[in-house]
């Protein structure tokens, strides 16, 4: 049984910003399908009345003062990028893919 | 037909906390690029946010002043899309369980109040800045404004007009400003509006297809933005098209929406609660420290102000326009002042000199002490109301005390009665015409002589006592 | 020539640097030399921090010589796992979309441990981003298990674990997220330790997933073990989840005397899919326990079979935003002639990430996208929240439970990678630990009939790390044996 198709494995990675060919993309189907497949076992359960677990702890409230710290000098913080003119990083063109 | 329109506003308004959200870098708005940055709001790999408690606080104090639920327990989420100005390609902001639910906004159009419903008001942080076309094509990416705080404060889509819309923003961000939580500054994009704008038949109360309003850069654009696109929406159902689901920017020049992307491509924004930051538990108490320390809103003032001081519906808006504007005005009483000369003169000689000066109350050179003592040497009679207005602006200029002005200048007002009728005798006697003219009952002519007087004292004459000793000449 | 101090313990070294028998420059010059003489074999490091390390050691031995005292981790050379952010050198995750990445900052366990005079001698070998369970997933090398270099150190600590074992390096510092650390330690021999979600501060930790992460150490020993665990623990104002609870002195802690403790074997972990021999090693280290005075007794963990599926649901999900960063705007791979920016993300992404990462970020985008979110995500949030449960109740009866670590001992290089699934599986004596936040800690308990370690899992109630620790000691002073070295040379 296939559980996920070719197209929703394009569709995630279109989200996720990769670029997949199509041998790569019949891999996956058969892949994620199995893995997904296998994840169905959590239906055996009732969980209708059961919190989902967000965190480990039991911990709230946990902030820090608004005060001003250091902050990185502008060479280190441009230290790593692919590309810059010593003021901004630099990226190419901005097609509207918001 | 007859249309209505539906409009909601989305509004982001920044935080004017001295620290970002989630990291110690400032949030100064005018920095070289790329200063105020570090590891967490660079993104960088191995950092943790730690929520800024000031944010918190400002989130709830904004909620409460909107008559907003304040949310026991909330949490932060991610929202996953992919732009080169957020460093981290998610946001952290809250999506669920926002820190405020269900409020309102009181508005006053036409003289007409409305209440306005607020869906949400949550915190999230703020993206980098795109410098676009910095050459050869390519963008610039400045970090000093990733990770400044934001409040995105929804309203229901219960705004009926453009009028409305703009009446919400302006009475919002006078909360914001009395509040103190943010500069509500639009140019500098510290609030941001985005509307949500459909129209449909009179009657009707399925919703039209909705449009989101965007890139409204000033309070003006909105209301222009808005009409247009209320227009646009009408235009296009009239000649029988259909309104398409779609973002549209504001363009300032052609003065009209233009298509930018269209919803089919909505994202899909895979919200998950933030791991990296614990929930925000508020109880009771902490609500009543921070409901004790809000301040009264403009709306309670207004109120206040009317009844305690009698003023006019109109003259207590101006006067409790800004919060500054308000303290200034009770300071001026509490120094001795009555209310209604206080009043006038704050809303009008006072405030043109601010207007030219294009400065705010809170820089004002006159302090309102020193108004105050001007407002009680008119009333004893020391100057006249006219000496006044040009005093007020040697005070505005110099920011001396009245009384040392008065003397330094000699402004005293003339009040010797001798002196007064010795000039009025001289005045009569002067102008034979109109003194006839005043006799066979043309009244018009008293001013003139009134002005002879006030000239031949330069005038300082106390206009009273010329009013009454002129009157008794001439009746003889 | 001097002697060699490869094989010592941090106690061991400890001793000679307060008694002036060594000098913390001999000791560090050691252990280069076994670098050299081994890591062709078994390719632990990724990064050799040579000038660094006798930097390092020069402090620690100049403190001695002004009659400074000095704690009782200086001078003891570490390996750190890539996956902890390092000011000096290179933090790549072993992945090409990070290569030649230098961090601003150092990680606070670094920070720790650096003032507490360590030192430290270089990056070791992962799976990408780690995640993994053998190391083969690492961009950079296939590290090999010191005791047969044709098998799996395990993973995906796989370098942090080889290291140790191979005398490399005195003890290391690796991350568990499902098993990473424990299960390479197994794997290879060593101790290894997760600790309790929130007990070590992940600031600079790269995250993989972020409510599952936990840094720990790898040692020779459990006494070593203490020492680190007294160095890196504690609250930090960096990390929101880390806890404000007490640290207590782990050393103190270590009393061969369990008469007061009650072990639970958990019903659901001793099935068919044990590996015999494994069982035997476990059921005679229980043994050994309960000759001690400890009494032993059945648990239950009910939830036990769900584990996996929970666990590659959360992890993946977490994953896909956390690697999200990755984009070639500000730091790491950029591909070269993109037109624009969305084909530069999707070319660097798929260039600069291998197989494995780039299906757990489709697998983690999937379980969060539109209307699968509360089939997958929310679900197994909620089944967690059971297993979470489970050991609640488990605890109520007992004070440490003991499992296997690994249900096989390391297998060979390539047997697994071609059936993601069979490997996710592999994982599941670990993987619950991090799904309920607790500690657990693997222990060696022997070799099997073709020479290898197999692991002793520990488990223990949150923030009790001392006695899960007490119990590993008595077991270390009384199973009667020694696993010895591996015949690297």
């Amino acid at each position: 049984m296939t559980k996920i198709t070719k197209a929703d494995v394009e569709y995630v990675a279109a989200l996720a910003q990769l670029s997949l060919d199509e041998v790569t993309k019949e891999r996956l189907v058969g892949e994620l399908s199995d893995i997904l497949s296998y994840m169905d076992k959590l239906n055996e359960l009732d969980t209708r009345d059961i919190e989902p677990m967000m965190h480990v702890l039991p911990m709230t409230n946990v902030y820090r003062d608004d005060v001003v710290g250091p902050s990185l000098d502008r060479e280190t913080a441009l230290m790593n990028a692919p590309k810059t003119d010593g003021e901004y990083f630099l990226v190419p063109r901005i097609l509207d893919i918001e | 037909m007859q249309y209505e329109a539906i409009i909601g506003l989305e509004v982001h308004v920044e935080l004017n906390t001295q620290s970002k959200v989630f990291c110690r870098c400032s949030t100064k708005f005018d920095a070289p690029p790329n200063t105020n940055v570090c590891p967490v709001c660079l993104g960088m790999p191995g950092v943790l946010p730690v929520l800024n408690r000031a944010v918190v606080e400002s989130a709830v104090a904004v909620g409460l002043a909107l008559n907003c639920t304040v949310s026991s327990w909330s949490k932060l989420d991610r929202k996953n899309y992919f732009y080169p100005d957020l460093a981290k390609n998610y946001q952290i902001s809250q999506y669920d369980l926002p820190l405020c639910r269900h409020g309102s906004l009181e508005i006053e159009v036409n003289g007409q109040s409305k209440r306005i419903g607020i869906t949400r008001a949550h915190i999230e942080e703020d993206t980098a800045r795109n410098v676009h076309d910095i050459g050869g094509g390519e963008s610039g990416v400045d970090f000093n404004r990733s990770g400044v705080p934001l409040l995105e404060i929804v309203s229901e889509p219960e705004l009926r007009s453009a009028q409305e819309a703009y009446a919400y923003l302006l009475q919002l961000k006078q909360i914001l400003q009395y509040l103190n939580v943010s500069d509500c500054n639009m140019e500098e994009g510290s609030l941001r509006a985005e509307a949500n704008v459909s129209v449909r038949p009179v009657g009707s109360t399925k919703f039209g297809t909705k449009t989101e309003v965007k890139n409204i850069a000033s309070f003006s654009f909105t209301q222009r933005a808005i009409d247009y696109e209320i227009k646009r929406q009408i235009q296009t159902l009239e000649e029988g098209g259909t309104v398409r689901q779609e973002t549209r920017g504001w363009d300032d020049r052609s003065g009209t929406t233009v298509s930018q992307r269209s919803k089919e491509s909505a994202h899909d924004y895979r919200y998950f609660p933030e791991p990296d930051l614990v929930p925000i538990a508020m109880d009771e108490t902490w609500v009543k420290r921070i409901r004790e320390a809000l301040p009264e809103l403009p709306q309670a003032k207004r109120a206040r102000f009317i009844e305690q001081y009698r003023l006019s519906a109109y003259d207590a808006g101006v006067l409790t326009s800004s919060k500054a504007m308000a303290d200034y005005f009770e300071s001026v009483l509490k120094a001795g002042a009555a209310a209604k000369p206080a009043a006038n003169w704050i809303m009008g000689d006072l405030q043109a000199l601010l207007t030219a000066a294009k400065t705010e109350i809170e820089s004002c050179s006159i302090t309102p002490n020193h108004l105050s003592e001007m407002i009680r040497l008119i009333e004893d009679g020391t100057i006249s109301g006219k000496i006044a207005k040009h005093l007020l602006v040697d005070m505005f200029q110099t920011g001396k005390a009245p009384k040392a002005l008065v003397e330094e200048k000699g402004l005293v007002q003339i009040s010797d009665i001798s002196w007064l009728e010795q000039v009025a005798r001289e005045v009569i006697v002067a102008n034979p015409g109109p003194v006839s003219d005043y006799r066979a009952g043309k009244e018009k002519t008293f001013g003139f002589l009134v002005g002879q007087v006030m000239k031949a004292s330069k005038g300082k004459a106390n206009p009273k006592l010329v009013n009454d000793i002129l009157k008794q000449q001439l009746a003889k | 020539m001097a002697r060699d101090w490869s094989s010592a313990t941090g106690h061991e070294i400890h001793d000679a640097l307060h008694h002036g028998t060594a000098t913390a420059s001999d000791i560090t010059q050691s252990f280069l030399r076994r670098i050299e003489a081994v890591d062709g074999k078994v390719r632990a490091y990724v990064d050799i921090w040579k000038d660094h390390a006798l930097k390092q050691a020069e402090n620690v031995d100049s403190r001695l010589k002004r009659g400074q005292t000095i704690g009782p981790l200086a001078g003891v050379p570490f390996a750190i796992k890539d996956v902890l952010c390092t000011k000096h050198g290179h933090t790549t995750c072993c992945s090409r979309i990070l290569k030649g990445y230098r961090s601003p900052f150092d990680a606070t366990v670094i920070e720790r441990l650096e003032q507490a005079g360590v030192v430290f001698l270089g990056k070791v070998n992962m799976d990408e981003f780690a995640m993994g369970s053998s190391t083969e997933n690492s961009s950079v090398q296939v590290t090999r298990n010191p005791w047969d270099l044709k098998c799996v150190p395990g993973g995906s600590s796989g370098g942090s674990a080889a290291a140790v074992v191979a005398d490399e390096c005195v003890a290391s510092l690796g991350s568990d997220t499902g098993g990473s650390i424990r299960q390479p330690a197994a794997l290879c021999g060593c101790v290894g330790m997760k600790p309790t979600y929130g007990r070590v501060s992940r600031y600079g930790l790269v995250a993989f997933a972020s409510s599952l992460d936990q840094i720990g150490p790898f040692t020779k020993d459990v006494e070593d073990l203490a020492l680190v665990m007294n160095v890196i623990s504690g609250r930090d104002e960096r990390d929101s989840t880390s806890a404000d609870i007490p640290v207590p002195n782990y050393s103190q802690a270590l009393r061969d005397d369990i008469s007061d403790i009650t072990v639970g074997l958990p019903k659901e972990y001793y099935t068919d899919a044990l590996n015999p021999e494994m069982r035997q090693k476990i059921e005679s280290a229980v043994k050994i326990l309960e000759a001690r005075g400890a009494k032993v007794i059945e648990v239950s963990l009910p939830h036990t079979e769900y584990a996996i599926a929970v666990y590659y649901i959360i992890c993946t999900a977490e994953a896909s935003a956390n690697l999200a960063r990755f984009d070639g705007v500000r730091y790491g791979y950029r591909a070269p002639k993109v037109a624009d920016v969305q084909e530069m993300y999707a070319k660097t992404k798929t260039d600069g990430y291998g197989r494995e990462v780039q299906r757990r970020i489709l697998l983690g985008t999937y379980v969060l996208s539109s209307g699968y979110y509360d089939a997958y995500y929310l679900k197994a949030q909620k089944v967690r929240a059971l297993i979470r449960k489970d050991f609640e109740e488990a605890f109520q009866k007992c004070n440490v439970i003991a499992t296997p670590t690994s249900p096989t001992p390391a297998f060979e290089i390539g047997a697994k990678t071609a059936d993601p699934l069979e490997m996710y599986l592999s994982d599941i004596y670990t993987i619950s630990v991090n799904l309920a936040g607790i500690p657990g800690l693997s222990v060696p308990c022997g070799l099997t009939q073709s020479g290898l370690p197999s692991g002793l899992q520990l488990l223990g109630k949150p923030f009790d790390e001392a006695t899960l620790m007490r119990v590993a000691y008595a077991y270390e002073k009384n199973r009667g044996f020694d696993i010895g070295k591996p015949p690297l040379t």
